[in-house]
């Protein structure tokens, strides 16, 4: 499915200084019937945002409006647990565009690769900064750029590298997906094909 | 390294010598993945060719709907399977299914195998069950075999020698249209376990054990193999408990090495090669074992006689223990503070707590984890002659029609009656609550499933993961309990 093309992100962020957010919570079980690719933005977080009478959580930090931003900042092993791409879908529909934690599980990043949400893996120690930062200033922004694989704390200029691989780096910049690519090179797959036995 | 012995002026050039060392030493996950590389990008992830794609209800209507606006249909369906199982009701599964929105999907999948020629296996159909239940009972597990499936637990089909994995929708999509599934070759980890296990410790408690150890990203950006003493001991089913737990450590799958218990199990099984095929395919399954100097990026070893039957405590796999131990205290544990504490609070226990005396609510038996005919055996050795404790709702659900018949046909259903329990109809049931099978908020759930995340068996549900054998002793008794000291009361 298309996205965006993902370049330079400029933005505040919110931040969910948890570790092991695992997809469960990200968007729960039961949210998880729908046949088309719609409306898991207002489920994101459900059952830490809003109580059972579906009313909102004060405390949780979606409900605080000093945060705001295209960017979540999560903790430690973020995405763990079920495969569901819905949790990708999830936050890219709620606004974010970008998830930066010190370590992802890696089914969630590959979920997010592939819907346009950019997985901005940091150094521990970054994070912490990061936290700080947003901690001090909860609009402080944070620049992350996919072409220099840059993320940058702009209020003290504070930056780290990140990793990507070159292929999907390429298909982020130009919002391609890999069945794009697949499809191109379909005759290598159907000769493969014929000499893979069932 | 018996290479370096070789006489390099022998070998033309670099790359035969190269090749020489691909044949020689490669582990178990090479050989597989690396016989399934379409095209290798620079920079970038393998091209990887799927033999057998598993499809169900809940993760794949999107990515049918993506094919749909590109005008293209699955590519080979022969090699694609689809059974309905995460989102079903596990009682009167002949009458339509209630929640509205559950049939829509089930519908969709009906719907969209029509007409892509996908073999479906409905509610009803006398193939249906869990996913991963249903693929090795029907033989599309193979030795070998790249199998994929919308789902983080299709590592269970690593117990027979595949590389097997857990993708999302997108990835769906791209199987259903090209077959192929772009990925980066992961590291590669092997586990060992030596000795002999003890009494009333089972495949499940080694799983979470290792998991205890490694946390629940200890295996992240690996694929597993385990190997050793304990899992060539191992039944398929056992081992396919183990595999399927794989991802819970942060693997992305795990697998054992195919072996005569293997072969065994799969022979004569519907989509098992016959004849030729099976002379053929077996020639190919005895080559799949690591070579011994094969290198793996990381290489752990426990000793069986460490594992206890074990219990976890917290919202995630890798908070468990063994079921005699107290809680640990915060400070003694690796990590945020912060996040332990969370998640003891949402359990309501407590740093140092004995986990032995709890009072629990219900007890769920199945899964794609633990819902095979042998997790059934066990439950009933426990239970046989006891009586459910009154204040315990129990879930006892088969992972498939087939578990279901030898349930019935090895006269554990006429123990389970006796003991004051029912057994429902196949599925996923209360492992992800989809369905009406919820634990309610506040509860205490022993369960055989595979995530005590907060909320996973439903909202504000705690879960307490354990053993068939651990379930039984608590479905009997209402509260955690060591099921040897049941086991010793039958032997007495």
């Amino acid at each position: 499915m298309a996205y965006d093309k993902f370049n330079i992100l400029t933005s505040s962020a919110v931040p969910l200084p948890i570790e092991n957010v695992d997809t469960d919570q990200i968007i729960p079980a039961r949210f998880l019937k729908a046949t088309e690719r719609k409306g898991f933005g207002d489920n994101l977080f459900r059952d830490w945002r809003y109580n059972a009478d579906g009313s909102p959580k004060e405390h949780f930090v979606l409900n605080n409006p000093i945060y705001s931003g295209k960017i979540l900042v999560g903790g430690k092993n973020f995405g763990s647990g079920s495969s569901r791409e819905h949790a990708a879908w999830a936050v890219y529909d709620y606004g974010f565009r970008c998830v930066v934690s010190s370590f992802f599980a890696d089914i969630f990043r590959n979920n997010c690769l592939n819907v346009g949400v950019l997985p901005v893996q940091v150094s521990a120690g970054f994070l912490d900064k990061i936290f700080t930062a947003i901690e001090a200033d909860p609009e402080t922004e944070l620049k992350i750029d996919l072409s220099e694989q840059s993320i940058t704390i702009l209020a003290t200029g504070e930056s780290e590298n990140f990793e990507i691989n070159g292929y999907k780096k390429q298909n982020m910049l130009n919002g391609f997906d890999d069945i794009d690519y697949l499809l191109n090179i379909k005759k290598d797959i159907e000769v493969f094909a014929e000499n893979t036995p069932l | 390294m018996g290479l370096l012995k070789i006489d390099l002026h022998s070998y033309l050039n670099f790359e035969s010598l190269q090749n020489l060392i691909d044949t020689m030493s490669k582990t178990l996950f090479d050989k597989v993945w690396d016989s399934h590389v379409v095209k290798h990008i620079e920079n970038g992830p393998d091209v990887l060719f799927i033999d057998r794609h598993l499809v169900h209800e809940v993760t794949s209507p999107v990515a049918f709907l993506g094919l749909k606006n590109r005008g293209i249909k699955v590519l080979y369906p022969e090699r694609t399977f689809a059974t309905a199982d995460h989102n079903t009701p596990t009682l009167n599964q002949h009458l339509p299914v209630k929640d509205q929105l559950s049939a829509n999907q089930l519908r969709a999948l009906e719907e969209n195998a029509a007409a892509h020629n996908i073999p479906y296996w409905g509610l009803g159909h006398e193939k249906n069950g869990i996913v991963h239940v249903i693929g090795p009972e029907n033989g599309i597990t193979a030795p070998g075999a790249t199998i994929v499936c919308g789902d983080s637990h299709t590592s269970t089909h690593g117990a027979f020698g595949a590389i097997a994995f857990g993708i999302g929708t997108s990835e769906v999509e791209m199987v259903l249209s090209t077959q192929c599934i772009m990925q980066p070759k992961p590291k590669k980890m092997r586990i060992n376990i030596n000795g002999s296990l003890s009494k009333a410790v089972t495949p499940k408690d080694v799983a979470l054990f290792i998991i205890s150890k490694l946390t629940t990203s200890g295996a992240t950006g690996y694929f597993v193999e385990y190997a050793g003493d304990v899992f060539k001991n191992m039944s398929m089913e056992g081992r396919m408990t183990v595999c399927n737990l794989s991802i819970e450590m942060g693997a992305r799958g795990g697998m054992i090495a195919p072996d005569e218990k293997t072969f065994e199990y799969i022979k004569g099984r519907e989509y098992t090669p016959k004849g030729a095929d099976w002379d053929n395919a077996m020639a190919y399954w005895k080559t799949l074992y690591s070579d011994s100097d094969a290198v793996f990026d990381k290489e752990l070893t426990f000793e069986a006689s460490e594992i206890e039957p074990m219990i976890t405590y917290g919202t995630n796999p890798g908070m468990g223990m063994g079921i005699k131990n107290d809680i640990p205290l915060a400070e003694a544990v690796e990590g945020g503070v912060a996040t332990y504490k969370k998640s003891l609070e949402y359990m309501a226990f407590h740093e140092g707590d004995a986990m032995i005396g709890k009072p629990i609510d219900f007890v769920f038996l199945g899964s794609c984890t633990n819902g095979r005919i042998e997790d059934f055996r066990a439950f009933a050795s426990i239970i046989k002659g006891r009586k459910k404790a009154e204040n315990v709702t129990a879930w006892l659900v088969p992972g498939s029609h087939r578990v279901e018949e030898a349930i019935k046909e090895e006269g554990i259903l006429d123990i389970l009656h006796e003991a004051g329990f029912e057994l429902r109809e196949p599925g996923c049931s209360a492992c992800l609550a989809m369905n009406d099978d919820k634990v309610p908020a506040g509860k205490y759930a022993v369960s055989t499933s595979n995530r005590n995340f907060e909320g996973r068996q439903g909202p504000g549900a705690r879960t307490l993961l354990a053993s068939p054998l651990v379930a039984a002793a608590a479905a009997v008794t209402g509260k955690v309990t060591d099921p040897r000291e049941l086991m010793e009361e039958a032997f007495a």
